[in-house]
């Protein structure tokens, strides 16, 4: 089962992606932040990443840039959830080694299709 | 799929309503000259996460306005501006109007939006953005290019090592124009030997030709997370030669290259996202179901969780055991019964003690309103405040909580308004110029304290008891301690029309906040010392759900009176009780004379004629009066867990609760407020008319 691993700080957003992507046939972990997704991702494997942007702890941006460095990590496709529709967050994030984004808000069938468009 | 977003909404608006306090409470902490990164973090994240909830769940009117408000929050976050303290005002505000409009939506209704609008122009002011120009329309223009495009894609060597994959968008291409309109060429020339080809690195280059009509935003959109990893021309196919088409080609950012054709620079149009599109159509938010606006939830940590279901382990362990010692069961077993029984007694308490903390929440729930609170109302007065909050992780039962949040309110007025002097008044008699408001709470014995302390004027005894003998509360001619003198105030009717002023009075007296304190079975009193300060001390029960009771027998009957209000029991004969009026009975106790109550009369359990001659008085203290209450027997001391006879039956008066003996019997537990409001005027006569005599 393609597994994916869903970071975000707001537990409704967490909540709606988890149940979506579950919906759809996909195994969810949830974390609620960058570390606590770090933690995880050493221990496990995953076929996509898709985390907030914005989170304490570890952010978004920084968390990608932890998980590039890991070897199991180097080619996983990792999605930013974004509301920020200027190109700086994007930036930031593709810098990171980012493979794409969605922009917030999204509704569920945006999310599918676009993640599904990444997995081909 | 169709996914109902109604079912996140519950936890949406408990997460922004935390995010709201979040973003208050920073904003209250915050000295505006000296802001530091992560403050302002703090609170843009809780404003961000707002505002992408909502969008996302569809509370349009909480988006919009949250986006003015983290607009100004970036350009502070990013140093373009800096804090002041009118922005740290708005923002206050714009909390308060976030907290009504997310309390409107939540409960299915539509948001007030005047305040907003009002709030949106000051924002908006202050950023210099006159009216929000309309949502950019993402639909692209029809394109005039019908022929197709020739697209060129050279990837940089570190593509793949971002997660992107070019064959995916080869098939989204090939999806989208049709599998008959795409053809792709690769170009292997820059492929090395085998020997020295890295595997991680992109190293191929593509040329796709597709004849479509599909606008080129459309086909950007698929390359648009690798504008950055990529060289990408656009060349339009006008059923001319390739040599024509790549003179007009258009690079990867819309930047016409050299030799461009004018057409190719009209579909050049700044770029967005098929998401993005998508999304701007987001349906009008669906009516959420009616809901109350008090929370319903709590959140219980993991660790909480854990001991329970650990706890619910040993049980099931327990009680295997001792259902196998049950099977085939004989006296030589009995040790190992006895053994397995207790074993299921520590369970049970640890269980119950793992249940109870469940509903046990910081204080600091509780205390997080008041720098807004202090700070608000300092400015309204006119005085310099200082707050102080100790022991903000004491934890109490989430219903005590919710309940005492008035009364503490209304203390901490109290002592703003009339425990703090004036600046003036403070600089005179030597004080600092800031007064200071301490609340401080903590666990002693089974109950929790909490203390609202001012270092004010302190009460004035004088003042206090000329109006209460006003009043007539007392007697022209007392010899009360200054002790009885402060708790006075506590008295129904001490409060009057001329001390209810804006701030503390509202019309509610001490005697309410006492009464309020009383229902949760806890008490109020204060000390106070001249110039130094009032402290006002309220202590009560950890929880609401299980009780402290004494046994009593009447009868054939068991009651239970509340430990917490018995201050004595004694033995007496029934030569030594009074008739005063009717069958109200009164009896002399060392200097003081109490009413006395009969349980066996009051619920009927037997008559006159079989009253014993010795019997058992417990005496107990209810609204700070002491009443007798007469009964047949002192049992054992014992935990109960409460049951409300008003949902299970009706409300009785001078019964607060029932509960479940060990032996299964029903015991009643007694009032003990209720049971002695009959007897209240009889007895103040009579005091009265003793002490006169």
């Amino acid at each position: 089962m393609t597994s994916i691993l869903a970071v975000d700080d707001s537990a409704s957003m967490r909540q709606m992606v988890s149940f979506t992507l579950k919906g759809a046939g996909f195994d969810v972990r949830e974390a609620t932040d960058g570390v606590e997704a770090l933690e995880i991702a050493k221990t496990e494997s995953f076929d996509l990443v898709l985390t907030d942007v914005n989170m304490p702890n570890m952010n978004g941006i920084e968390l990608v840039k932890n998980l590039r460095q890991l070897d199991n990590y180097k080619f996983t496709p990792m999605l930013m959830l974004t509301t920020e529709s200027a190109g700086d967050m994007k930036m930031q994030g593709k810098q990171a080694g980012a493979t794409g984004w969605i922009v917030k808000p999204f509704n569920p069938d945006q999310l599918l299709s676009t993640i599904k468009r990444v997995l081909g | 799929m169709s996914v109902d977003l109604s079912q996140f909404h519950q936890v949406f608006f408990e997460e922004s309503f935390e995010g709201l306090d979040i973003m208050e409470s920073e904003l209250l902490d915050m000295d505006p000259a000296d802001v530091d990164d992560e403050t302002v973090n703090n609170i843009f994240r809780a404003a961000h996460s707002i505002k992408g909830g909502a969008g996302t769940f569809g509370f349009m009117p909480v988006s919009e306005f949250t986006h003015v408000l983290e607009t100004l929050l970036d350009e502070i976050r990013s140093g373009k501006r800096s804090m002041e303290p009118r922005y740290v005002d708005l923002f206050l505000q714009s909390v308060d109007c976030l907290r009504g409009m997310l309390s409107d939506m939540q409960e299915g209704n539509d948001p007030e939006t005047e305040r907003p609008a009002e709030l949106r122009k000051e924002f908006e002011v202050i950023l210099g953005m006159e009216q929000e120009s309309a949502p950019e329309e993402a639909a692209s223009e029809p394109d005039e290019k019908d022929g197709g495009w020739l697209i060129d894609v050279q990837p940089h060597t570190d593509l793949l090592m971002t997660g992107n994959e070019p064959f995916r968008m080869f098939r989204e291409l090939r999806e989208l124009v049709g599998e008959d309109n795409f053809e792709v060429t690769a170009d292997i020339d820059s492929v090395p030997e085998l020997s020295s080809l890295a595997p991680e690195e992109c190293v191929m280059n593509w040329q796709i030709k597709v004849t479509t009509s599909v606008p080129l935003d459309d086909i950007k959109a698929i390359f648009e997370w690798v504008e950055d990893e990529c060289d990408l021309t656009y060349s339009p196919l006008v059923g001319t030669s390739e040599v024509e088409a790549e003179s007009s080609a258009v690079d990867a950012t819309g930047t016409p290259a050299a030799g461009q054709l004018p057409e190719a620079a009209a579909v050049a149009s700044p770029e967005k996202t098929a998401v993005v599109a998508e999304a701007q159509k987001s349906a009008k938010p669906a009516k959420a179901p009616k809901k109350a606006a008090e929370s319903s939830s709590i959140r219980v940590s993991i660790d909480k969780v854990d001991s329970l279901i650990n706890m619910v382990g040993e049980l099931v362990i327990t009680q295997s055991m001792l259902g196998q010692l049950g099977q085939d069961f004989d006296l030589s077993r009995l040790a190992k019964l006895q053994e397995g029984l207790s074993q299921l007694e520590q369970n049970t308490r640890e269980l119950q003690e793992s249940v109870m903390k469940i509903r046990m929440m910081p204080i600091s729930f509780a205390f997080s309103r008041f720098p807004r609170l202090v700070r608000d109302l300092g400015g309204q007065l006119g005085k310099k405040v200082i707050l102080e909050t100790i022991g903000e992780q004491t934890e109490l039962d989430k219903t005590v909580m919710e309940k005492i949040n008035d009364p503490l309110v209304h203390l901490v007025r109290n002592s703003m308004d009339h425990g703090l002097e004036t600046t003036e008044k403070r600089i005179a008699a030597g004080k600092s110029e800031e007064g200071t408001i301490t609340l401080n709470a903590y666990h002693q014995g089974g109950n929790i304290v909490i203390e609202v302390a001012d270092d004010g004027a302190g009460l004035n005894e004088d003042r206090i008891l000329k109006k209460a003998i006003e009043k007539g509360l007392v007697p022209e001619n007392n010899s009360l301690t200054p002790e009885e003198i402060h708790n006075l105030i506590f008295l129904p009717g001490f409060s009057t029309a001329e001390a209810v002023s804006d701030i503390s009075g509202r019309g509610v007296g001490m005697d309410v906040v006492r009464r309020n304190i009383q229902a949760l079975n806890g008490s109020i009193e204060v000390k106070s010392q001249r110039n130094v300060g009032s402290t006002f001390i309220i202590r009560l029960p950890l929880t609401l759900a299980i009780l402290d009771g004494q046994l009593v027998k009447v009868c054939e009957e068991t009651y239970i009176f509340p430990l917490v209000s018995i201050v004595e029991s004694i033995q007496i004969h029934r030569s030594s009780l009074n008739h005063v009026t009717g069958s109200q009975y009164v009896m002399q106790l060392r200097d003081e004379y109490i009413p006395i109550v009969r349980l066996d009369q009051i619920f009927g359990l037997r008559d006159d004629k079989d009253v014993v001659d010795e019997m058992m008085l417990v005496v107990v203290e209810g609204d700070n009066e002491k009443i007798g209450i007469v009964v047949d027997d002192l049992l054992g001391q014992q935990q109960v867990v409460i049951k409300s006879l008003e949902q299970n039956y009706q409300k009785v008066s001078g019964i607060s609760g029932a509960t479940i003996l060990g032996d299964g019997t029903v015991a009643l537990i007694i009032d003990i407020s209720s049971i002695g409001k009959n007897i209240v005027p009889v007895k103040r006569n009579q005091n009265r008319s003793e002490r006169a005599a």
